[in-house]
């Protein structure tokens, strides 16, 4: 119990262990029993619109495999999805549609920006008439993840950041202003 | 055919037309009243260069240059770049997409960056811009405040 403790990004079931003679009975609230749920079985959209799709790719097949912390399956409808993985450029063209998928999402939903493009136009496009200068201008973004195109481990620390966020068990909102404090 | 066997048989059709060897490929120059006759020329008997693999523009400031790589699926060590001076205040050029089936989504594609007006295209319309949008992207002369930085 205490090992498991310290491990970072792996933390135990939430909630205390009552002994009782011949066993113990687990204490824990709904909510955190919840969010523990919830942050184990995150279906990512099969949504990219560039080259980090590459890396995403990767980290869904054999060698990485999000499967192993609960990001099961690639689902291609949005109606079906919990997160969205911006991975790649957003043009002006593409940006109504990525709303729309978003929109489509049933609640509760979030999203990874992955990438310099999704965070901010990216390194080589950003200059142009066509490029949306950060995919928060269209949705909000619970994490970042720098990088051109980032590692699969990258998106993998990225995808536990999410979880370890989504376990706190607090709203974007209450998020922010704890952290303004 | 060697380079001077097709500027023999060009300069024979279009006496206009001139020449420029120092690329890689012979380049032809013609105005672009004669461009759609040459390129009917080139693309039947005996050159049959039936292969537009490149249409493109070009934005000299002065005046736009289209360009055409042509070569023959016969023949691929023919390659012939065939380019037209078309002003830039109002562009026109007849279509090749009859000639070359290819060429229609690819002068979309010049209609929309360069604002170049194919005459009896079949379908001329935007490929890959919103609808809404102002103005040439490509050209030399454009302008976005809003999402541009100036250099």
């Amino acid at each position: 119990m205490e090992l498991n403790e310290n491990i970072a990004g792996n933390p135990p079931f939430p909630g205390i262990i009552h002994e009782t003679p011949g066993g113990g009975i687990v204490v824990s609230t709904f909510d955190n029993v919840i969010n523990w749920a919830r942050s184990n079985s995150l279906w990512p959209l099969s949504f990219a619109t560039s080259c980090c799709g590459i890396e995403m790719m990767s980290t869904a097949s054999a060698k990485y495999d999000f499967s192993r912390f609960g990001f099961e399956v690639a689902r291609a409808s949005p109606r079906q999805a919990d997160v969205i993985i911006i991975a790649g450029t957003i043009v002006n063209k593409m940006a109504p549609v990525l709303k729309r998928l978003y929109d489509q999402m049933a609640d509760p939903k979030y999203v990874i920006a992955m990438g310099a493009c999704a965070i901010s136009g990216g390194p080589f496009f950003y200059n142009t008439y066509s490029v949306v200068k950060g995919a928060d201008h269209i949705i909000p973004v619970d994490v970042y993840i720098p990088g051109c195109p980032p590692r699969p481990e990258a998106l993998l620390h990225s995808l536990i950041a999410l979880q370890e966020k989504i376990k706190m068990g607090m709203t974007r909102d209450q998020i922010r202003s704890e952290f303004k404090q | 055919m060697t380079n001077e066997e097709i500027k023999t048989y060009i300069t024979a059709h279009t006496p206009e037309a001139t020449f420029d060897e120092t690329g890689e490929w012979l380049t032809i120059l013609v105005e672009s009243n004669h461009l759609k006759p040459l390129a009917a020329v080139l693309r039947g008997q005996p050159m049959q260069l039936d292969f537009l693999f490149c249409l493109t523009c070009v934005d000299y400031k002065t005046h736009l240059t289209m360009v055409y790589h042509l070569t023959a699926s016969s023949n691929r060590n023919i390659n012939i770049v065939l380019k037209a001076n078309v002003n830039n205040a109002d562009p026109i050029i007849e279509t090749v997409s009859d000639l070359w089936r290819t060429a229609e989504f690819l002068e979309r594609e010049v209609f929309e960056m360069f604002g170049v007006d194919f005459l009896h295209h079949p379908d001329l319309r935007r490929l890959i811009l919103e609808e809404d949008f102002n103005g040439f992207p490509l050209r030399k002369d454009f302008e976005d405040p809003i999402n541009m930085i100036k250099l």
